[in-house]
C-alpha cells in the first residue's frame, strides 16, 4: 500500500498499509520510540470503500487477516480510531499463542492485576490512573495470558479512554491525545504509557487479584465463585473457544488460583481507594 | 434406558467448586455440571447402563439414601442433550 508502519507491541508485530498518509503519521506519533518487529504477525490495511473515497470525502475501510464483514468505514480524520481498531481485531480474531482475556492489566511489585467488565465498566480509566500512580501499565485492552505458565504478557498499547474519562485523566495530571470526536464510541482520548512501560514490554509477571468493576454504583465489593469468575471469563475471552484444550487448561488455572472480586464504585478516587484497600489485604 | 459415555480419557475434568468443569475432547466444547452429573460420566466408564445399574454403581461410592432411578434418568437426558453421553 501506499503508506506504511510497523510496530512491535509486547508480543505482537504489526504492520499497518493505508492508501492515505494521515492515519499512518498519527501511529507514528502515538508510538514514538516503541520497537519495530522483525517479521510482523498482524497486517491492518485501511483503504478507501470505493476508489473515488480517497479523495471525496474519505472514507476508511479495514481490512486485515482477519475481519467481520459488517464493519463499517470511519471518516478519514478518525483514521487513526480505525487503525486501533483494526490491530484489536487481527489480535482479537487471530492470536493463538497465550489466552486471550478482555482485560486490562497493571503490575506492582511483580503481581498483576487484571480488570475485566464491558465498556463503561471503568477499566481502562483506572488502569491508567493507577499506572499515573506507579504501577506498571500492561494494557487496558487484553490481557495475554501464558499457556504453560498462566503469566501475563504486557501489551502495553495507547490506553484508549472514552468520554468523562478524559476529563478525569487529565485531571489527575495525565497528558491525553490524540482526541477524537464524534466517533461510534462517542470521545476518544488516547494516554500514552510511561516509556518505562514500553521499555519492559518483554517481562511477564504472574496474576495475583482479578476484579470485575462497575462504575458509577454504591460502593460493594462480591466475591465471586470459580464456576462464576470461569463462565464470566470465557465471555470476556477472545479466543478460548479456538485454543482448544490449551485454553481450558490457561483458563482453569487462572480461576482456581487468583481470587476474583466484583466491585461497584461510584467515582474514580473511591475506585482507586477501593483498590489499594484489596491489593493491600492481599 | 441404556446409556454409554465416552471413556474418561476423552474428558478433561477440573473441580472448580460445586461445579465441575469439563472439557470433552471429541466435541471441542466446554461444559460447567454440577453433582451428580460428573459422577453419572464416571460411573459410565464400566461400560453402558441404565438408570438401576448407575445407581448401584454410584452407590458403591457414595451414600444416596434418597436417589431414586427416576431422577438419574433425568440427569442423563441431559448429559444426552449436552452431547457427553448417549443412549446405548
Amino acid at each position: 500500500m501506499r503508506h506504511r508502519f510497523s510496530v512491535q507491541v509486547g508480543p505482537v508485530g504489526f504492520r499497518v498499509g493505508s492508501a492515505w498518509r494521515g492515519p499512518i503519521a498519527a501511529l507514528e506519533r502515538l508510538y514514538a520510540g516503541y520497537p519495530k518487529p522483525d517479521v510482523p504477525d498482524m497486517t491492518v490495511r485501511l483503504f478507501p470503500e470505493r476508489p473515488w473515497r480517497r479523495f471525496a470525502r474519505p472514507s476508511v475501510a479495514i481490512s486485515g487477516d482477519f475481519w467481520l464483514p459488517d464493519a463499517a468505514p470511519l471518516p478519514l480524520a478518525q483514521g487513526l480510531l480505525a487503525a486501533e481498531m483494526g490491530m484489536n481485531l487481527q489480535v482479537a480474531l487471530g492470536w493463538r499463542r497465550h489466552l486471550l482475556l478482555h482485560c486490562s492489566a497493571v503490575e506492582r511489585d511483580g503481581r498483576v492485576l487484571l480488570m475485566s467488565g464491558a465498556s463503561g465498566s471503568g477499566k481502562s480509566t483506572l488502569a491508567t490512573m493507577l499506572a499515573m500512580r506507579g504501577w506498571r501499565f500492561l494494557g487496558d485492552e487484553f490481557a495475554f495470558v501464558g499457556l504453560e505458565d498462566g503469566r501475563i504478557h504486557p501489551f502495553p498499547r495507547a490506553s484508549s479512554l472514552k468520554n468523562a474519562s478524559v476529563a478525569s485523566v487529565r485531571a489527575a495530571g495525565g497528558t491525553v491525545g490524540p482526541v477524537l470526536e464524534g466517533t461510534p464510541k462517542g470521545t476518544i482520548g488516547y494516554w500514552r504509557p510511561p516509556e518505562s512501560a514500553v521499555q519492559r514490554m518483554a517481562e511477564a509477571a504472574p496474576p495475583a487479584l482479578l476484579l470485575f468493576p462497575r462504575y458509577g454504583r454504591p460502593e460493594n465489593v462480591e466475591r465471586l465463585a470459580a464456576s462464576e469468575t470461569f463462565m464470566l471469563l470465557t465471555q470476556a475471552s477472545t479466543n478460548y473457544v479456538a485454543l482448544g484444550e490449551a485454553g481450558f487448561g490457561a483458563l482453569t488455572r487462572l480461576v482456581r488460583t487468583v481470587p476474583a472480586l466484583g466491585i461497584d464504585y461510584p467515582d474514580g478516587d473511591a475506585g482507586l481507594a477501593l483498590v489499594d484497600r484489596l491489593w493491600g489485604g492481599l | 434406558m441404556r446409556y454409554a459415555a465416552d471413556p474418561p480419557a476423552a474428558r478433561l475434568t477440573v473441580a472448580l467448586d460445586e461445579l465441575v468443569a469439563i472439557y470433552h475432547r471429541p466435541s471441542g466444547a466446554t461444559h460447567l455440571l454440577a453433582p451428580p452429573a460428573p459422577e453419572l460420566l464416571d460411573a459410565l466408564a464400566e461400560g453402558p447402563a441404565d438408570a438401576a445399574d448407575l445407581l448401584a454403581r454410584l452407590s458403591r461410592r457414595f451414600d444416596l439414601p434418597d436417589a431414586a432411578p427416576d431422577a438419574i434418568e433425568a440427569r442423563m437426558e441431559e448429559l444426552v442433550l449436552a452431547g457427553l453421553a448417549w443412549r446405548a
